[in-house]
């Protein structure tokens, strides 16, 4: 009996603070398509990208993930303005029969960013190995790994920022104004192109952070992306788009029941279970979360 | 006008029989192969997500559940695998009516994500269904035909019935109905058009040519494995992909698209070594970003230009 339930408390807690890393990726997400309203589907191949850049910072120059992180957000934020104002800004204003062309975009650059780092590094498993991590705390008779609680610490300092900086900052209410209406925003003076252009930048620099906090429980490899872009979608639709605190709580959601599903019923149908989830939202609670607070 | 239009399509379909003739070596044959089980996919697929405007990011699911029909065939019932091209496509369609029901209720984006969830889920559970699918072994046939030729017209065969079936129903009322969900769903629904219906009666015969493709292609390859016929990148996204380079809602676009698609594929695999893969994604990104209505589409809008030029020439004077 005790043992059932140092297993279940070990699940719910490492399965948290993996949702907690989740949710920084998914923000990034959660903000590109609330602004842009479009489908990022290259969003998981810019995390990649910037595992790399943190892999190479610690492979080739001995920099530590957690610091190498802050050269991968500003080379990941420069990386998505400039696909932001060359490519999909370009697409914004062109006629087309299904407005799903900009999806498509996202498909041919997540193809680009993907084989071009394939190029670089060829298809083999890489890991960083640090000196802690494989360490565990204990916490009680469970035992937590050093890098889930370490990146956990990080994800909550940043989502705080970002909230503060969403808030409280005249560039932050004004993405959340082009977010809410972006005609209305222009009228008021902003200048939409340059907003979505710092936002995509900012997504892909969320999306860098995540990626370098995973870096240490994760084997990186070029088509890692697809998983990240997958569960941010979920999260980013169990949150409700565009909402940062939705795309916290829905990594944790996501992080929880994936840990719960791989524990008790298989690791096989544990990308099941996040699926069903996601269908189950968009069916029922088509707001996310946030729609929940509202009402 | 018409009549043109039906002296192309005698004269593409001439050309296309007497090929083999001129083409004899088996690589080449292959590719054609190739092209016709991607015509028929994207031709289907621009049923549902063209005409109708439902982009379906899931018709992995109808492929692969279509090659799994003639592949378990074989498996578990020693019978052909040529049974699959009956049992496939309409496995397919009883597969399409809980997709349908499930995505229909949903709009735009959110239809798009929850045809990709679906899709992902089939992947999953035939890859995790070990005792009835064998898993991510995949199933291996010993195929009783080997003669390219035959496939080629078998293949030919169930595109010309594809494009032709298509083309019935977007030239039928159903058609118009479609593309009126499409360009608005509310004012369609206002008019009394049942949406979900018709979104329904585009989504049947997409699933059924798409399931058809995947049985036609289990025959051809003779392997297949779940993480290849329910791809996600490799067959949902490439179906749109096809059909966005040959043209949306065009009748030949997604024809014009596969041949495109794989002609250039083959070509950088042979010419560019590693760097194939990452030449095609430029290229997709300049299609789209030059190119936003496919080949096809731009010549169509071309050829009105033209025309309205020449009437307002002729007005003029």
């Amino acid at each position: 009996m005790e043992d059932l339930w140092i297993k279940f408390g070990q699940t719910v807690i490492s399965g948290l603070l993996l949702g907690g890393m989740y949710s920084l990726i998914a923000m990034g997400m959660t903000l590109i398509m609330g602004v842009m309203k479009i489908i990022n589907l290259a969003h998981g191949a810019l995390v990649m990208v910037g595992m790399y850049v943190t892999y190479v910072c610690s492979k080739n120059f001995g920099i530590d993930p957690y610091i190498g992180m802050f050269i991968a957000m500003p080379v990941l934020f420069l990386l998505g303005c400039l696909i932001q104002k060359y490519m999909i800004n370009r697409l914004v204003e062109q006629d087309s029969i299904l407005p799903e062309n900009q999806v498509l975009l996202t498909v041919g650059i997540m193809l680009v960013l993907t084989e071009g780092i394939r190029l670089f590094f060829k298809s083999d498993y890489r890991s960083v190995a640090t000196s802690y991590s494989s360490d565990t705390v204990f916490l009680g008779a469970m035992s937590i790994s050093v890098p889930l609680v370490i990146g956990f610490i990080i994800t909550i300092i940043f989502t705080l920022l970002l909230h503060l900086f969403l808030t409280k900052t005249d560039l932050g209410m004004s993405i959340r104004a082009t977010a809410q209406d972006r005609d209305a925003a222009v009228y008021m003076g902003i200048n939409a192109s340059k907003i979505t252009m710092i936002t995509f930048g900012l997504g892909a620099a969320l999306a860098a952070a995540g990626g370098s906090l995973l870096l240490p429980l994760f084997y990186l490899f070029p088509d890692i992306g697809h998983l990240f872009t997958a569960k941010s979608f979920i999260i980013t639709i169990l949150g409700g788009l565009g909402s940062v605190w939705g795309a916290a709580i829905g990594g944790l959601i996501l992080g929880l029941s994936e840990s719960l599903g791989a524990t008790y019923i298989s690791m096989g149908y544990k990308d099941v279970v996040g699926l069903v989830i996601f269908l189950l939202v968009l069916l029922f609670l088509p707001g996310g979360l946030r729609s929940l607070v509202k009402r | 006008m018409l009549n043109k239009n039906i002296l192309m399509t005698i004269a593409f379909a001439l050309a296309a029989i007497i090929l083999p003739v001129f083409i004899k070596a088996p690589y080449h044959m292959h590719i054609l192969i190739l092209i016709i089980i991607w015509a028929i996919i994207g031709t289907s697929w621009n049923l549902l997500s063209g005409y109708a405007g439902q982009v379906s990011f899931g018709h992995a699911a109808f492929f692969g559940v279509g090659a799994y029909s003639a592949g378990i065939l074989t498996l578990h019932y020693s019978l052909s695998p040529w049974w699959g091209l009956l049992l496939g496509p309409v496995m397919s369609m009883l597969v399409a009516l809980p997709i349908g029901a499930i995505a229909f209720r949903l709009r735009g984006p959110y239809f798009a994500l929850a045809t990709l969830a679906l899709g992902e889920i089939f992947r999953l559970l035939f890859l995790n269904m070990t005792n009835f699918t064998a898993g991510a072994k995949g199933i291996l046939i010993m195929p009783a035909i080997t003669s390219k030729v035959f496939y080629y017209y078998a293949g030919l065969g169930m595109l010309a019935l594809t494009l032709l079936a298509t083309y019935m129903i977007v030239h039928s009322k159903i058609g118009y109905y479609l593309v009126s969900i499409r360009e608005d769903q509310d004012a369609a629904t206002s008019l009394g058009i049942p949406t979900t219906l018709y979104k329904n009666l585009a989504l049947l015969p997409s699933a059924f040519f798409t399931g058809l493709a995947g049985a036609f292609y289990m025959n051809y390859v003779a392997f297949i494995d779940p993480n290849i016929v329910f791809s996600l990148t490799n067959i949902s996204i490439m179906v749109i992909l096809v059909v966005m380079l040959g043209g949306v809602a065009t009748t030949w676009g997604p024809t014009i698209g596969a041949a495109l698609y794989i002609i250039m594929g083959e070509l950088f695999r042979t010419t560019l070594g590693p760097a194939n893969v990452l030449m095609f994604g430029v290229l997709v990104c300049l299609i789209i970003m030059f190119l936003p209505n496919g080949i096809a589409g731009e010549l169509d809008i071309f050829k009105r230009f033209r025309q309205r030029k020449k009437a307002g020439l002729s007005g003029g004077v």
